[in-house]
Formats: structure tokens, sequence, C-alpha cells
């Protein structure tokens, strides 16, 4: 490069511009320019340069969406589908048989050994509402809303083990390190509420096993992770002023602060100080508003009964009301974990008879509550609901003494059939998608693997699940890896 | 963005006219220079590494010019017009031509390829595969600005975009600065001191070899590479228990305070259980060294196969090895060729095979390990063991070698003695019915018929064993030779530990022991542990917390001075290490490639190699990890020391030379001063011996580093990132560096070096309220790492989870960093630490606040700005004064005091105080 001539020096450029925006171009493939300013840094295009270029900023999607937010409901451990929503009476008729072993070839469980019987559904079911969907007595209340839901009934996934399973739900990779589906989301969209944070965790009974990598950023920043929101203590970590500072002192230290920082900006000129003055407003917006739409005593009586909540809990209940709240308020994505499912049948607690009709009244009234509270105001038609487990359990009994005279009925882990449902924005009402075989074990028509869902859920939201990419260790990374594809079946 | 367009049409529009030109000279068209870029951006993604549309791909010239699936040559070298890539580019039918489905290419971008086929169709390697040129010398240029070689690298690219330097900062905020930087600390009072009125003209240089010479550097620069090694606390997963690694940690930190040349650091690393040792205390060290890659996840939870887990950490040491010392990214070729790079899948595998032969197994023990001990507990371990040798005066025991490890030695005379414990080395790995409880310290058993192994165990002369347990219903524990089903050679009726069932086995608290009789057998085997119930199923039947073999007529048995003393040795607490060590050859894996990246599905076998492409002197194969690791530091590589060097200047400047750290690949950006990257890499090795502080020390003394921050909004328009190094570096600082400041500047810091990980006060886990007083303020890298849940504080300022190797932390900048500088406990205690500071200063109000903000800022705030203090003081005492007080106060609840810590509290949170 000594003798650099002035062709050989524009044949550089040009080779340096196409790198470039080589560059720009994978880093917001599929998003045009939606989430480029939120990605300049990251990207090496170009760092935030002022107040506007908040990277949660809410954007756009290119297709047009049925949705603007999510509401994800995970009954983590994972609900017998056969007792709830997959009617297989075939089943009862087979129940204390010793399974035979066609079943079991070349299948790998988490606990089963040896030949188990199977297992009869414990529970009656009937059909309900003008679509005619079959749901177990164990529910109470959902019956009200089943015309507004599409049962995905031969769902299947990868793993059979809770904390690979989560994270294959929730980030498309049974391993740590990818984005949540909720980071995806509020990268591609931002919040349309600055006050409060943009993806929203609640959990009811301990953390979920997979831990909080389920809706981790992975490599995504930071900023687009989910924010645990606790129903008890500080709602997000460090919202609240130590005793000794009151509110208003907070609000005149943010001010000088922020003086402090404009001189310094007036002297040094380094746009990034805007956007921290802007950060410390918002972070005082967020400490009156983020207490306060956590907080459930100011809605009334009525309400409150309605969903079953009782302020002061940690409870599940609690966590729906909490829910239709931080939706209303423009929060993007709402998740709600609730741990109690894991029906081994170890126990009393832990059978798919008694115990999963116990687990049902924590959720059969809050849920039905949430989704007519949604309707009523509007919201349900631009909020996609979905619920459901990590995996499905198995028409074989388990057992885990071996000797078949547990007094307690449960159902291993199972990978390749299970129910879920999604509700809301897009999604067709009333509606049953899929089918399993006599006793439930296999999918045999409109099977609808994992990265099936989440390719549905970014449809509906206004993604195409193979084009919105995020560039990483040399990969252009989606979350649905190189797999998915959209259920139009089920699309309103 | 605006410039990089005009520079592109600039760019488009010479390229016409020097199109133009190309066709009536005979100048060489280059690969690199005029087609590579072509090709990337308009061919490859269809014709690379993973798709090779056609049969045709353009990643290497072998494969270019063969004839692709059409039965066509693509590339005919000499002749364009036979090529058919030529004759695609330019048809009329669209379904022929190519790039398909897209615009076609410029007449100039076609003249130019056919220019280049007609020429001979010459490959070059990418830039930074072909070795630094060791003739660059600095431009003579720039001697006004210019304090050493950078800047006149530097100040030439400027002349060239019509920039000039900006001037030298104050003193005050290079002191800051250079401090922050090299030692992840606000100087000492003494050193701002000593700077500050220093006016000899290598004040600042005298400056540098200080702090150069802190313990506080290796501590900085550790927390760099702990990011790359993905050092943690926990082994990840679901489990993710915890880990005992931090010798791995305090060895990096000695590494860079001892300046460790990066060439021996790269070598203790990778193969540091390869390399000869002269003593027992250098074996270790090199050992300790090699936990670099035992920092890979490790998967304990139930069900999950240790096979598909030992292989994903390997996938994962190969990918880290590529990125951490050549830039290039490698998870892509796991499962098929390089897209966009000169690499083969089977060169990943090749790779992969240098680390195949490790004995670890994703086992829940984390064997292998190293034990070592604390300098006082050997002390005692050598006292015990010269006693028992005084005491035990039997001729069969055999003297310890002293060239062994001392924890070895010490199992050698204690198994000698009679005195066999055993540690589990798998279960059942079908279910999840044995784990560890307790933090690993307990197995929990579960289910009748499940088992857990340790691995060859010396059975001669063993007549007992001794289970130490705890349970509330009876149970069978049988001991099986060889196979869970072997010949059983002893069964165990453990009674209940404890009276009536608690309701939950993690309520069982009453821990027993029981000794079973052991059939007499010889030789060394592998013990298969296996659980049964009794009367009474349950999903926990019992815990084990140890056993231990004994055996017959031990000279323990006869001598209780004996027996205590061997206790006592048996008892002294070892640190362990997990380490990587080489399986013996008589059992060495064989390596095949996975096919499509599933370790399920092998393909051809393959031997350790390194990519042809970057090893261009490819004479013999490299046979093991020491040759590998020496290639990599070789003479030769043409990718380390530029990658290091990049490393360091941006953790100085902000952004590398190369912004992509991690890619060096032909995706990855371009340097922005490439002379400047090569003549820092060839100093790097040739000069400096890869020393790193001689690397940094050039780096921060040169007149680039120490320009002024201030930007003009023309030169903020041009260069918002400062790529052309036109100012000085101004970015916020690290989450470690915030947290070590703000406890520094309050006088809270405790800097005690090395040690275990400790756990400050964290919301998010109620256990650490637990850790003692004077663990709670150490400085950030030493805070627990925990995979799954991470301090709240590191993350929320953007470090990683450490899950994977990562370069480069993305800097974020959100209100929830706002509420940890305004909130966070460990804030609020600093800034208690700063008011009693300032309270403590004499003189009037303004003075007090004034040496508050230069405890912070090393210089006296602008009036402005102490107005602005001041005015804040009077608010918040007034605030302070209106709420209701009892009458006596202690003096840190004085409303001043309050107002004083207020003050102390937006101190903190200025933007100056997070940036450096």
């Amino acid at each position: 490069m000594k003798r650099l001539t002035l062709f050989d020096e524009a044949v550089l450029n040009q080779a340096t511009f196409n790198t470039r925006r080589h560059f720009l171009k994978q880093c917001t493939s599929g998003l045009g320019s939606l989430a480029m300013l939120s990605m300049l840094e990251s990207c090496g295009f170009g760092s935030p340069q002022t107040t506007n270029d908040n990277p949660l900023k809410p954007l756009s999607p290119i297709q047009s969406p049925k949705a603007k937010r999510v509401l994800f409901m995970h009954m983590e451990g994972a609900p017998s589908q056969l007792e709830l929503f997959d009617y297989k009476p075939e089943l009862a008729k087979l129940d204390g048989q010793l399974c035979p072993p066609s079943l079991l070839e070349g299948k790998r469980f988490a606990f089963i050994k040896g030949v188990p019987k199977m297992l009869g559904p414990q529970s009656c079911f009937e059909q309900h509402g003008q679509s005619g969907a079959w749901l177990s007595d164990y529910f109470q209340h959902w019956p009200k809303i089943v015309d507004e839901l599409t049962f995905l009934k031969a769902m299947h996934t990868d793993e059979f083990n809770h904390a690979p399973a989560q994270l294959f739900m929730h980030t498309g990779s049974p391993r740590l390190g990818r984005p949540s589906l909720g980071a995806w989301v509020t990268y591609g969209l931002g919040s349309e509420n600055q006050n409060l944070p943009g993806y929203v965790v609640l959990v009811s009974g301990q953390e979920p096993s997979a831990g909080k990598s389920v809706w981790g950023s992975g490599f995504l920043p930071t900023v687009y992770q989910g924010v645990q929101c606790r129903s008890m203590g500080e709602p997000v970590l460090y919202i609240k002023n130590p005793a000794e500072v009151s509110d208003s002192l907070r609000k005149k230290s943010i001010e000088v602060i922020n003086q402090i920082n404009e001189l310094e900006h007036q002297e040094i000129g380094d746009p990034e100080i805007l956007s921290r003055i802007s950060q410390y407003e918002l972070a005082y917006r967020m400490q009156s508003e983020v207490p306060e739409t956590m907080d459930i005593t100011d809605e009334p009586q009525w309400v409150q009964d309605w969903y079953g909540a009782k302020p002061g809990e940690a409870s599940f209940a609690n966590n729906c009301l909490l829910a239709r709240k931080l939706l209303e308020k423009g929060v993007r994505f709402v998740q709600l974990f609730d741990r109690r499912w894991d029906s081994h049948g170890t126990d009393a607690g832990s059978g798919v008879g008694d115990g999963l009709r116990r687990n049902i009244q924590v959720i059969d009234k809050p849920v039905t509550a949430l989704i007519q509270d949604l309707k009523q105001r509007g919201l349900l038609d631009d909020t996609l609901v979905v619920w459901g487990g990590e995996f499905g359990r198995t028409p074989m009994m388990e057992n885990r003494a071996g000797d078949n005279d547990s007094p307690f009925k449960g159902r291993d882990h199972h990978i390749d059939a299970f129910t879920m449902w999604m509700a809301g924005g897009g999604i067709k009402a009333g509606y049953s998608h899929g089918e399993t075989d006599e006793i439930g074990y296999y999918g045999v028509r409109n099977k609808t693997h994992i990265h099936d869902l989440q390719a549905t859920i970014l449809h509906v939201l206004g993604f195409d699940h193979e084009k919105f990419t995020f560039p990483f260790q040399g990969r252009n990374f989606r979350l649905t890896d190189v797999h998915g594809k959209v259920i139009h079946d089920i699309l309103a | 963005m605006k410039p990089y367009w005009l520079v592109g049409i600039l760019g488009a529009l010479l390229l016409a006219a020097f199109t133009l030109r190309g066709l009536f000279s005979s100048e060489k068209i280059s690969y690199n220079q005029h087609i590579r870029p072509i090709f990337n951006a308009k061919c490859i993604t269809c014709h690379g590494g993973i798709k090779q549309s056609g049969g045709f791909s353009l990643l290497f010239r072998e494969d270019a010019l063969g004839k692709a699936k059409s039965g066509k040559y693509a590339i005919v070298p000499g002749h364009a017009d036979e090529s058919e890539l030529v004759r695609r580019l330019v048809i009329d039918d669209p379904e022929l031509r190519m790039p398909l489905e897209h615009e076609p290419l410029t007449k100039q971008e076609v003249d130019l390829i056919r220019t280049w086929i007609d020429q001979g169709a010459e490959w070059e390697d990418h830039w930074a595969y072909i070795p630094p040129d060791r003739s660059i010398t600095p431009p003579n240029t720039g001697d006004s600005f210019a304090k050493n070689g950078i800047d006149r690298f530097v100040y030439d690219r400027l002349q060239q975009e019509g920039l000039s330097p900006s001037p030298e900062a104050d003193k005050a905020t290079l002191l800051r600065r250079v401090s922050l930087d090299l030692t992840g600390l606000s100087p000492t009072a003494q050193e701002a001191a000593d700077f500050l009125k220093d006016n000899a003209p290598n004040a600042y240089e005298k400056l540098v070899d200080k702090l150069i010479q802190s313990p506080r550097f290796g501590e900085r620069w550790a927390s760099m590479w702990l990011d790359l090694a993905r050092y943690a606390d926990s082994k990840g997963y679901e489990k993710d228990l915890e880990r005992s690694i931090w010798l791995y940690r305090d060895w990096v930190i000695r590494a860079f305070n001892q300046d460790m040349p990066f060439d021996q650091f790269t070598i203790d690393q990778l193969a540091g259980d390869l390399l000869p040792a002269h003593t027992p205390l250098a074996a270790d060290n090199h050992l300790i060294a090699t936990a670099f890659h035992r920092n890979t996840m490790s998967n304990d939870e139930g069900g999950t196969n240790d096979e598909e887990f030992r292989n994903m950490a390997l996938i994962d040491r190969v990918s880290t090895t590529w990125e951490v010392w050549q830039g290039t990214t490698m998870a892509c070729v796991q499962c098929h060729s390089h897209p966009y790079d000169p690499i083969r899948q089977e060169e990943f595998y090749k790779f992969f095979a240098y680390f195949n032969n490790s004995q670890d197994a994703d086992l829940y023990n984390e064997k292998p390990k190293l034990y070592t001990f604390t300098p006082e507990n050997e002390q005692k371990v050598k006292q015990l063991m010269a006693w028992i040798n005084t005491r035990s005066s039997s001729p069969t025991i055999k003297p310890a070698n002293p060239s062994l490890n001392l924890n070895l030695q010490r199992q050698d005379l204690l198994s000698q003695l009679g005195y066999r414990k055993i540690e589990a080395e798998d279960f059942d790995s079908t279910s999840r019915h044995i784990e560890l409880y307790d933090n690993q310290t307990t197995i929990m058993q579960t289910t009748e018929g499940a088992f857990c192994m340790y691995n060859d165990v010396d059975l001669t002369n063993v007549s007992s064993v001794t289970y130490r347990y705890t349970t509330s219903f009876p149970s069978f524990v049988e001991l099986h030779l060889d196979r869970p089903d072997g010949l059983l050679i002893s069964r165990a009726h453990v009674p209940a530990t404890q009276e009536g069932d608690p309701g939950a086995w993690y309520k069982w608290k009453t821990f027993g022991t029981f000794r079973a009789p052991v059939q007499k057998t010889t030789g060394r085997h592998a013990l298969f542990v296996v659980f049964r119930k009794d009367k009474e199923f349950r999903s926990d039947l019992l815990h084990v917390d140890w056993l231990q073999l004994g055996v017959a007529n031990a000279p323990i048995d006869h001598n209780p001075e004996l027996h205590q003393l061997v206790d006592s040795l048996a008892a002294v607490p070892a640190i362990s290490t997990p380490v990587i060590l080489e399986r013996p050859i008589s059992r060495s894996r064989k390596t095949s490639v996975f096919i499509r990246g599933n370790w399920l599905t092998k393909g051809k076998p393959v031997n350790p190699d390194v990519p042809h492409s970057i090893r261009r002197a490819a004479t013999q194969p490299m046979e093991n990890r020491l040759q590998m690791a020496h290639w990599l530091v070789g003479r030769d590589n043409p990718l380390t020391a530029r990658v290091m060097v990049n490393r360091f200047w941006e953790q100085l400047f902000g952004y590398g030379l190369v912004e992509t750290l991690e890619d060096f690949g032909t995706m990855g950006a371009k340097p922005t001063h490439p002379e400047l990257l090569d003549w820092l890499a060839v100093r790097f090795q040739d000069e400096y011996k890869w020393s790193v502080k001689k690397l940094l020390r050039d780096m921060v003394l040169s007149a680039t580093y120490r320009q002024s921050a201030l930007v003009s909004p023309e030169l903020q328009k041009k260069d918002p990132r400062n790529l052309l190094l036109a100012r000085g570096p101004r970015v916020r600082l690290t989450a470690e560096q915030i947290r070590d400041q703000a406890l520094a500047v309050s006088g809270l810091l405790n800097d005690k070096l090395y040690g275990p990980s400790v756990r400050p006060f964290n919301p998010t886990n109620g256990s650490w309220k637990e850790e003692k007083p004077d663990n709670r303020h150490r400085r950030a890298l030493y805070t627990f790492w925990q995979r799954t849940n991470p301090y709240p504080s590191m993350v929320t300022f953007d470090t990683p989870q450490r899950n994977l190797c990562v370069s480069r932390r993305v800097r974020t900048n959100t209100p929830l960093q706002a509420l940890i500088t305004l909130n966070d406990t460990v804030y609020t205690e600093a800034a208690h630490g700063l008011a009693s500071f300032m309270s403590r200063q004499k003189g009037n109000l303004p003075q007090k606040l004034t040496a508050g903000y230069q405890q912070v800022m090393y210089r006296k705030p602008s009036d402005e700005k102490l107005t602005l203090l001041e005015k804040f003081y009077t608010d918040a005492l007034h605030l302070n004064t209106q709420k209701k007080h009892s009458k006596t106060l202690p003096s840190t609840q004085t409303p001043e005091f309050g107002a004083l810590s207020m003050v102390a509290n937006v101190l903190l949170n200025l933007d100056e105080t997070l940036t450096k």
C-alpha cells in the first residue's frame, strides 16, 4: 500500500463500503430498518446519538401484525393433557393392562423402567361451548372461555427433561445461551410504555427449573431480558429508594444529576451523556409507575374476587390480575410461570387424580377471569395469549417403586404429544387443531412442533421467523434455528 | 451513516473509472482488493461453505476450478471466455443469469472478474491469514504530535481524512483515565497527590510505571480474560451447582501481575498438563492453568447423557480456542464447512481431536481434579505426615514420593494405613434418582435399584464398609463388583437414622454410620453401590454422605494414637480444582466427524491437525495439544498477535482496530489502521517477547491515548465512534470498574487479593446475607459467579453470563442501571462512606463538597457544578429537617449527614463518574 493510486484507493473504499453494508444488512435483515436504530451499537455501525435512540423505543413490524403484545402462561412441570383436554375413551378401556412392547421400543423416558401399565384418564370429560371443546371435569370455570381458545392438541417437543424442555420452549434451543422469545419480541418491537419494563416476568411457586435463562437475553443486549417483577418485596430490583430517601428528595437528586450532566455535555459534547440524562428521567418515572402498577389493592374488590386475588400473596391469581394491568399499560411481553404441574404420582400432591384436580383449582378461576377481563376491555383482540407446559405426560402409569402398588397415579414426561392453547389477536376462536392417536401417545394429524409454535407467535406479531435474525459467533441466529412452519390453519 | 454512503457512491464512480482504465492496461487484478469483495457480497451465500449450489463453491480455489454439477468448468484460468461463470453473469435468460433473482453484476464488476480470470484467476488469502509484514515502520509524519510509533500511524490516517488530533487531556483526567484502565480502580490518594504535584516532563511516565507494577493490575486484566475463559463459580445448566475453580482465577491474576509472557500464558492454559515440570509446585500451577478449558458447563441433571454433554464441552473448547486466539468463528463449522471462511467441517473435528482425549467426562464430581492446600494447611499436612511416618514404624509402609503432588502423597499414606474413603464416579445415568444434595456433598438416592459407581477401587484386604447416611426408612445397600448386577460382595440392612417420617426428605438431618462386612476379594474394581427398598417404597430412601472401606488388620486398628493422627490428616481440607489430564494412550478415544454436528452420527475418522488455510507451512501433522499450543503462539501464526493486540486496544480505546474482536474472518470488520495493527502485533512478538505490560505501556504512553475526549459537533458527525482517533477515548466504565470505583472512593474497599469467591449482599439470594462482613466489599471480580442467577448489578451493567466465550461486551445505557447506582445497597453504603469523608474535611460547606467531588474526579468542580451541588445540599437538608426525628440521633443519621450522603449519591451517579 506504499504507492496507493487513486484507483486503488477507490477500489479499497468500495470494498470497505461493501463490507459495512453487508454488516448492516446482516444486522437488520428481515427487519428492515426497524430494529436498526436500537442495534447500531452492537452491530458496529454508529452509536445511539440522541435520546431518540432508546433501545426500547416502540417499533412496528414490517408485516401487518395481528397482535401487539403477548401473554405467555407457562405451567412449569407439564400438566397432563390426558386428564385435561385430550379425551381418550380407548385409553380408559386399556387401564391396568401392560403396555405393549411396540410402544416402548427405542423410547427413553425420564423415569419409566421395564414394562409399565396403561393408565386410563383419571377425570371425566364433557363437551362445552358452541365449539364443543372437550374439557375435564376438573375445571369449573374454563367452560366459560373455551369458545375463545384454539387448542393445539398434537404438540410435540424434542426434550424430555424439564430444564432443557423449558429452554427449548422459550429460546428455541435446549442449551443455555440463546435469547428468549420475549427478548426477541422486545428487541424487535421495543416497548409501548417507557415507564415500565418492556418484558415482565411473574413467577408463582419456585422459579422454573431452567432458571432465569428462560427469560434471558442470550446474545442480545441485556436490555432485552425479562425483568422479573416480584409480587412480594420490591417489584423490580432497586426500584425503591432507601428508607432515608423520600420521593421528593429523589426527584431533586435526579434533577441535579441531570443538570450537572447537561453541563458536562456542553463541555465535552459526547451525545451519550444526553442518553444517560433520559435514562435517569426514565428511571425516576419507573419508580412511581412500577410500584403503582404492581399494586393490586387499587382494583375494586369485585375484580379481586373475580380473579381470586388476595393482595400480599405471591400467587398465580395475583399474577393473572397483574398481567392484565401490565398488558393494559402497554407492556410488550408478559410471562407467567407457575410451578406445580409435575404429576409423577410419587405422593398425594403429585398424582394426576386429586393432586391435579387441586392444582387446576389454583388456575381455573384466575385464567377464566383474565381472558374475560381482557375481552371486555377490548385487549384480547390484539393480545396473543399462550398457555401450556414444556411437554406432555405418558398414557402409561409411572411406577417408581416397580411393584405396581403405588397408591397414587402418576404419569411420566412425554415428548410426543401434549396440548397447548392460544387465544386472542390473530388466532381463531373456538377451534381445535391437531389430533393424537387413540391413546394420546403420538400426534396423528396436524402435528405442531415447538418451533412451529414459535414461528406462529412471531408471525402473529408481524415477523417472518426465517428473516428475524441476529448475528452471533459468525452465524445469523434465529429463534426457530433452521426449523419451524407457521400454522396457518389456526390464524383468524 | 451519511459519510459512508458518500464514500460508497464516490467509490463506485471511481471504480467505474478504474475499470475503464483496467481494460486498457495489464495491471494485475488483486483477488483480495477487487474480486473477493464482489464474491462475498454477491455470490458466497449460495456458493460458499454451506450452500454449494450447482456443485460450485468459491471458497477454495481447488473447488472453484473443478467441474460443477452441470459438467462445465466455471472458471478456466486464463480464459474468461470459456468460463461458465462469466457466461452466467451476462446471459439474458433470467433463469440462468447469476445472481439468481437478484440485481445483475455491474459491467465494471463483470469486467473485473473477466480480467482476473484472464490473468490466471489467482486466489489470495484473506488479509488476516497473511502474516503481518515484519518490515513495516511508522510513517515519517506527525512529529509535532507523536510520542511514539502508534501516533505516527494515527496521525497519517487523520491527515488523509483532513483531521487533526486533539490536545492532551488535563492531568486530572489523564490520571483517572489511565488508573481505571490499568488497574480498574481510581488512583489512591497517594498516587494522585504524587502525580498532580509532579511537574517533571516524565511525570506521566512515572505514574504509568507505578500503576503497571500495582497488584491491582492483574485483577483488572483478569476481568477481561475471564470473559474469554467463560469463568464462573457454577457449572451451568439446570442444577448449576457450585464449582470450585477459583484457583484458576487467581492463576490468571498472578500471570498478569508477573507479566507472564503471552506465549507461555497460552501454552500453560492449553497444554499445561503436557509440560515437563521440575517441582511439584510448578506441576500444580501448570495443571491449574489448564482449568481454562474446565470452565465449560457441565450438566448434573438426572437423565442427561454424560457423553452428550462431554461432547458439548469439547465443541465449546474448540470454538473458544478459535475465538480467543484466532478471532475466528467456529460455531458454524461443527455442522458444515464454514460459509464464508476457508475452513472445512472436517478441520473442525481434526482440531476437536486435540481435546477429545481429556479424561473429564461431564461427571458430577468433575474428575479429574487437582487437590492443593492453602499455605497453612500445607504445613499441617507435611507435619502430620512426618509424625505419622515416625510413629507408624511399620516396615510395609513405603515413604511418600516427594516429587508427587502433596495430596497424592497424603492419599497414598492414608491408603497404606488402611484409611480408604472414596468418592463416587458416576450415577445410573438414566434416572434422576440419584442426585447430589446440599451443594454436592451428599448423594441422594431415590429409587429402588438405582446405583452409583466408584471407579478403580483397590479392594485388596478390604473386609468392611462404613456408610455415613441419613434416612427415615430402613433399606438395603449392596456392593456389586464391576457391574450393577455383578458379584454381590456386601449387603447391609441399614436402619433408619431418625424416628418417624418428618414428611420430606430435606428435613432429614440426623446422620448415622453403619458398618457392614465385605466378602474378601482382590485387585482393583469398579464398585457399584446399589440401593434397595425394604418394606416401604418412598420416592426418597436414603442420603449417603460418604463411604469408607475398612482393611483387615490395618495399622491404624492397633494404634489409637496413630488412628487419631490419621483422622486429623484425613480431615485437613484440600482445595479442589478441575483440570485437564490426558487419558493414557491405551485408552485414547478416536475422533470422527459428527455428521451435521450430531454427536451420534459419526462420519469419517480424523487425526488431530489445525486448519490448513491458516497453517500454511504445513509440513508435518501436529500430533498433540502441546504442539498445537506452540503453533498458536509461533512466529508463523498470522492471527494470535493481531487478535490479542486488538483486544488490549479495545479495552483502552473502546473499540478495536478491528471492531469485530471475535471475527477476523472475511465477514468481520476490516482494520481501521491495518499497518498500525500489524506493527503492534510484530512488536508484541518480536520486541516485547509477548510482554503484555510492555505492550500496554506503549499504548497508554501514546499521544493518541492521552488526547482530550472533547468532541466538536463536526467531529462527532464525521466520526461518532472515534474510530479515527482524533480525540481521546471516552466510554462508560465496565460493571467491575463502576463497583470498584465506588468502593474505593468511599473508603470501603477491602483490597485483599485472591481467595475463594465471595457473596456480597444480593437481594435475589437471601443466603448471601451470611457472608462475612469483610467480604462484602471486595473487588467485583471476586463476586461469586452463578451462571443461572448472575449478580444483579453485574449483568445490568452488561457482563455476559459466561456460559460461552464472549469477546465484546455490548455497552448499553438503561434505566435499570440508574436504579442500581441510585439504590443498590452497596452504592448506598458507598454514599455514606463518601459522606463521612466529606464531613471529616476541614472548612466550610463548599470546601467539603469540593473535596467530595475531587475524591471522585481528582479535579475541582466548575463553579456552576459546585453551585448546583450546594443548592442541592441545602434542599436536601431542608427536606431532611422536615422529617420527624427523635431527639438524640447518632451522627450518621443527622439531617446534615443525610444531606451529605445525598450529595455523595449524586456524585456517584454523574455521567463523568460512570465514564472514563
